[in-house]
């Protein structure tokens, strides 16, 4: 099964692999041994491939008949909508796509959270991912800016306006940025231009992602190491292949009815009101996948630690392989972190649920306290629960506990630990 | 003999490194200052407007720079409110007669300095302004009070070409 067996059938491929061995690629990813028990919070890596590759293709398409202007970007995203064909459905796929995207991208790494994932070996291919993310975040903001809305605008004049709280050099950066003394034309061409790179540049480290993740292979629900290829393996092509196909088939029934049935349901009104640099709209909030950093930023009061807190939330992730110190990976076996993870879940759905309320009164004191915790639970409980932590012992091999062999003491006291 | 030759091989290696540095520098610094504002944004640097038509209470709104410029005439109640503020209270202190050189008059820069919103008119605890966005509260001579924004709304350069126009910027 390794690489270096492989060697083509026919003649013209074994010509052509000992010059390129793409057919050697194909056939480690294929062969590619993955463990047996993966659940379907495994999936979600295929089916995030299929978000970029549809982002990518509908985005290509947009861009054919998007003018990326101030004063024609408006009109032409409704032309869009009423006059090209199909235009209508190009661009809802591609503005829900956003949001598909961004749910799995959240289930993905909550998955790599409660199975520990990013613990070694797997450090590098949990930071490439935080990196996806960033970029995606960065990709997503400013393709909420092209169609040149109220909100689009406002938008963008918050968030450039960030960086205003850098001391000293702040508004420097922030006319940069601009192109100009606010937002206008200069930074709508710029952001299109960025949002059109960034996603190939996602593609990038989406190989490197997987790259990173071929060479421990796959965690596994279980979260021990496995023997690869044995009797915990099975071949990716069928069987995991298949597995995602059906995962995926799921996937995009929930995000055809976005598509055909509330395609507005995820965006803002205002955002069909065209961009008027002389009145903001009442509220102003950002989607609903960077509300609980939104939260987070609004509930200190100080403008430069307010920004600060925002990107510290996001990075302390990077740190997460070193702050969490138990050896065990998978929170089956860690009855407490078990219990943390679903108060994290849970304090991360309250930020984001105060971040798109107005920020005064119990809202702005709710939000307070789960920034609070979100840090706490990252920085003080992770690091102390490694070493406090009275873990379940491991199984030997994912098969054992399945099939009776020895310990089976493993399955029982989870048993007990969850009664 | 053979001590001196790494040591200069080590000043070779130092003074390309050196120069590489430069020239990618001077490459990359273009690349990077065309973002800055251009001449034809940098040209639009002023505006003149007619305010003979404004009434005493009333706050006019005008495009500066891709920005909303507030140009209020002041009632002399809010400039008795504005000018009998104690510096303490501020967070960013500033006399009011440093604000608006005619009192009457009061020209400023209609951007929040939290994160940029536009606030809105006679609103907000001081009688002044309100931004909407992350609930910031301005004074009568448009100085922040209350909320996260830091600093007051700035006050652009300005000046009465006559007794009907200023000229802003």
């Amino acid at each position: 099964m390794s690489d270096h067996e492989y060697v083509p059938n026919s003649k013209f491929g074994k010509w052509f692999n000992d010059r390129l061995p793409l057919l050697s690629l194909a056939s480690h990813l294929t062969d590619y041994p993955t463990p047996k028990n993966l659940n379907y919070w495994w999936t979600f890596g295929g089916i995030l491939t299929f978000c970029l590759i549809t982002q990518i293709v509908t985005g290509l398409t947009l861009a054919m008949h998007y003018i990326a202007h101030a004063d024609l970007a408006f009109e032409s995203v409704e032309h869009i909508m009423r006059d090209v064909n199909y235009g209508w459905l190009i661009r809802y796929i591609h503005a829900n796509g956003a949001s598909m995207f961004f749910l799995a991208v959240y289930i993905h790494i909550f998955r790599s959270l409660f199975y520990g994932s990013y613990k070694s070996p797997r450090e590098i291919i949990w930071i490439i991912g935080i990196i996806i993310y960033l970029l995606m975040m960065a990709a997503a903001f400013m393709g909420y800016v092209l169609p040149w809305g109220q909100m689009s605008f406002w938008g963008a004049t918050v968030i450039t306006n960030l960086f205003s709280a850098i001391p000293l050099v702040g508004e420097g950066i922030v006319n940069w940025l601009w192109g100009g003394y606010s937002v206008d034309n200069p930074t709508l061409t710029r952001f299109f231009t960025l949002h059109y790179l960034i996603p190939f540049l996602i593609v990038g480290l989406v190989v490197l992602h997987i790259w990173a993740l071929h060479i421990p292979g796959n965690n596994n629900p279980v979260g021990i190491d496995v023997k690869k290829p044995s009797k915990d393996t099975v071949p990716f092509h069928p069987y995991i292949v298949i597995k995602d196909a059906f995962a995926l088939l799921m996937f995009t029934i929930v995000f055809a009815f976005f598509v055909f049935y509330s395609p507005n349901i995820l965006g803002h009104a205002d955002n069909y009101i065209e961009a008027n640099p002389m009145v903001t709209p009442a509220h102003i909030v950002p989607e609903w996948y960077l509300l609980p950093f939104y939260a987070i930023l609004r509930s200190v009061p100080d403008k430069l630690m307010g920004v600060v807190a925002m990107l510290s939330a996001i990075l302390i992730l990077a740190a997460l392989p070193w702050l969490d110190t138990s050896k065990i990976r998978s929170a089956v076996f860690r009855p407490l972190y078990k219990q943390f993870y679903w108060i994290l879940l849970v304090d991360v759905l309250v930020l984001g649920y105060v971040g798109a309320m107005p920020a005064e009164g119990l809202y702005l004191l709710i939000a307070r306290v789960a920034t609070a915790y979100y840090f706490i639970h990252f920085l003080i409980i992770l690091p102390v629960l490694g070493f406090k932590e009275k873990t379940i012992p491991l199984p030997l091999s994912i098969t054992d506990p399945v099939l009776g062999g020895f310990p089976k003491e493993a399955i029982v006291k989870k048993k007990e630990g969850l009664n | 003999m053979s001590e001196k030759k790494p040591e200069r091989r080590e000043f070779l290696f130092t003074a390309s490194y050196a120069v590489g540095a430069v020239g990618v520098g001077a490459v990359v610094w273009p690349l990077i200052d065309q973002m800055n504002p251009d001449a034809s944004v940098k040209a639009l640097a002023s505006t003149e407007v007619d305010v003979s038509s404004v009434q005493p209470g009333k706050t006019i709104t005008v495009l500066w720079r891709g920005k909303p410029v507030f140009i209020k005439r002041r009632t002399s109640e809010e400039i008795a409110e504005a000018r009998a503020v104690k510096m303490e209270d501020l967070k960013d202190p500033q006399k009011d007669e440093d604000r608006a050189k005619d009192p009457e008059w009061l020209v400023m820069v209609g951007v929040c300095t939290h994160l940029g919103c536009v606030p809105l008119n006679d609103k907000g605890d001081y009688n002044g302004w309100f931004c909407p966005c992350h609930g910031s509260h301005y004074d009568t001579s448009g100085r922040i009070r209350k909320g996260p924004a830091p600093l007051n709304m700035e006050v652009p350069k300005y000046e009465f070409v006559n007794s009907n126009t200023i000229k802003i910027g």
